[in-house]
């Protein structure tokens, strides 16, 4: 029989055979913790007697989600994180370096291994085809102690995509339309994979948005196979070393399967507050925004700036709505300047935040002020999420949210490119 | 075992945010201020009114969205002592039992804000004293997470054991 690529990747990290509802104990290739979670998995793993981490070089902390930070008590978290990595010899990354999860992308990630990381969006390196699935301090207090965690083996979600994307319409218009079809749980504990035509010729950043997302179908895993993009993608970040082809084989066994055609997607936006909350730009056309938001782990990317860059050219922001630009790594940052998009961004009107999660968990650099809506490219749309009980948060596209900025409403990008 | 206490009902789809919301976030390493904020967003009164011992019972995807291990934290330290739900979301389900909370799942409708309940831990079963032969019977936790469970937690249960055991 068949295997899925959680079984096969979960098998050969257990030693062991792995089936979907088996319990395996893994060894863990990467363990990471950020700045909100990580001070309780320090204190953890201290208090219950650790000195020595099982694989410092498997190990990182990231400073991201307080970067800099706005408050005395995040900074003294962030000096508790530094000695941590000092005293131990893990990887540090600091303020300004970027998400966690586009650090890993960028310089951790391989096909085949396992990666868990107390964050839920730990799900992205799935794009590169590792099994990365979040847990919370404690799980990842033991993992960095003894190099390996239990998992659970899940069942499997085959999303079989096919077709080519309309004008102005991308992976995280898919991933948006999925979970609105599936529903925020519907696919809780399974893993989601993701193959077809449109898969195999898609880029390695839509592919890590698109993974970065299983988690608001409630999955543990979203998986992409590895080909030659990702050897591509590896050899960019220089290291071509870790790759390793890995694909479902042709016989594995499938709980559901689902079919998208690419090609009748239309802009979508999920509306508060959750993910599955979705409809099209267009269905909402005269939704006030006071803030549009482009970055974050899942569309921070350089190409993602580019795109909003494409429909901000020679335009201006509404007088009515913020622009804010947050890159989701110094690489980012750096690539979005050299190709002139960050100049056209500002002259734009644009706000540019520091490479980090900047407005999308409610600490500061754009926390929404009351009855305030924000169209933001984040992942989540939550009661509270930035900040406020009382706004409003609108999820979509970088080329939704560029478009939106402009007329100061929710707006489909195709009226703009 | 029998754990007796008082429901304190909540419906569908609570995040993390609700639990413990972001703003929230540089109070994290002082874990007392921290559970002060519990649940505020979506039921004001439920740190001052929850005694220990007593139950905390939802609806479906109860504790989706972060990793946030200190959101079943905040709960454990308002006095719960089961979270009991339609469906839980899967890194909570696992923080919760990592800290020794069990986390059940079964048909919650008919159970009311406020009544008293009895919950067989090891029988599987949760009865209302209030309405007699109401029994309502929740899943099976998985053999791993129950002895976590037995021990207590994460901690305690790696101390004992130096490693996991399957």
């Amino acid at each position: 029989m068949g295997k899925t690529l959680s079984e096969k990747i979960l098998t050969s990290k257990s030693g062991g055979e792995a089936r979907a509802g088996d319990i395996v104990i893994v060894q863990v290739d990467l363990a990471f913790v950020q700045d909100g979670t990580g001070p309780l998995a320090v204190r953890v793993f201290e208090s219950s007697g650790f000195q020595q981490v099982a694989n410092p070089n498997g190990t990182a902390l990231f400073l991201d989600h307080a970067a800099p930070s706005p408050a005395r008590e995040l900074s003294n978290d962030h000096i508790l994180l530094r000695n941590f990595a000092r005293r131990t010899g893990v990887r540090l990354y600091e303020v300004g370096d970027g998400v966690c999860h586009q650090l890993v992308a960028e310089s951790l990630a391989g096909p085949g291994e396992v990666i868990v990381g107390a964050d839920s969006h730990t799900v992205t390196a799935g794009g590169l085809a590792a099994f990365a699935t979040g847990m919370g301090s404690t799980d990842i207090a033991m993992a960095m102690a003894l190099g390996k965690t239990w998992l659970r083996v899940p069942e499997t979600f085959r999303i079989e995509v096919s077709g080519t994307f309309q004008r102005s319409v991308a992976a995280k218009d898919l991933i948006l339309y999925l979970i609105g079809l599936i529903g925020a749980d519907g696919a809780t504990y399974k893993a989601l994979e993701f193959g077809g035509e449109t898969v195999d010729r898609m880029a390695m950043p839509d592919r890590l948005t698109i993974a970065n997302m299983a988690i608001e179908a409630g999955a543990k895993v979203g998986l992409f196979p590895s080909d030659e993009t990702t050897r591509q993608y590896l050899g960019t970040m220089g290291r071509e070393d870790k790759y390793l082809q890995l694909a479902a084989d042709p016989g594995a066994v499938y709980e559901r399967t689902v079919g998208i055609d690419a090609s009748t997607l239309e802009p979508q936006v999920s509306c508060p507050h959750t993910v599955d909350n979705t409809a099209t730009a267009a269905q909402l056309k005269g939704t006030r925004v006071q803030q549009a938001f482009i970055g974050t782990c899942t569309n921070g990317r350089v190409e993602d700036m580019a795109i909003a860059a494409a429909i901000l050219k020679g335009r201006k922001r509404h007088p009515d709505t913020r622009l804010i630009i947050a890159p989701a790594s110094r690489d980012a940052l750096q690539k979005a300047i050299a190709a002139g998009h960050i100049q056209v961004l500002l002259e734009a009107g644009a706000i540019l935040d520091p490479a980090g999660c900047a407005a999308c968990v409610g600490i500061h650099q754009g926390v929404l002020g009351d009855g305030e809506a924000c169209i933001s490219t984040a992942n989540r749309n939550f009661h509270g999420r930035m900040g406020n009980p009382d706004s409003y948060i609108y999820l979509a596209s970088p080329a939704t949210a560029a478009a939106s900025a402009i007329t100061g409403e929710i707006t489909d990008p195709r009226e703009f490119l | 075992m029998i754990l007796k206490g008082k429901v304190y009902k909540l419906g569908d789809d609570i995040s993390t945010d609700h639990i413990i919301p972001g703003r929230w976030f540089h109070l994290r390493s002082n874990l007392p201020e921290l559970a002060k904020h519990v649940l505020e967003d979506v039921a004001p009164d439920f740190a001052s009114t929850v005694k220990p011992g007593d139950f905390l019972v939802a609806g479906k995807n109860f504790g989706l969205g972060s990793s946030r291990e200190h959101a079943p934290l905040v709960i454990k330290m308002a006095g719960i002592s089961a979270i009991v739900v339609e469906s839980a979301a899967r890194i909570f389900f696992r923080n919760a039992i990592n800290l020794g909370v069990p986390v059940l799942m079964c048909d919650t409708s008919r159970i009311m804000h406020g009544e008293e309940l009895e919950i067989d831990l090891a029988g599987g079963v949760i009865d209302s004293p209030a309405r007699p032969g109401e029994r309502i019977t929740f899943g099976r936790i998985p053999e791993v997470m129950l002895r976590i469970l037995d021990e207590g937690g994460l901690v305690p249960y790696i101390s004992k054991y130096g490693d996991f055991k399957l």
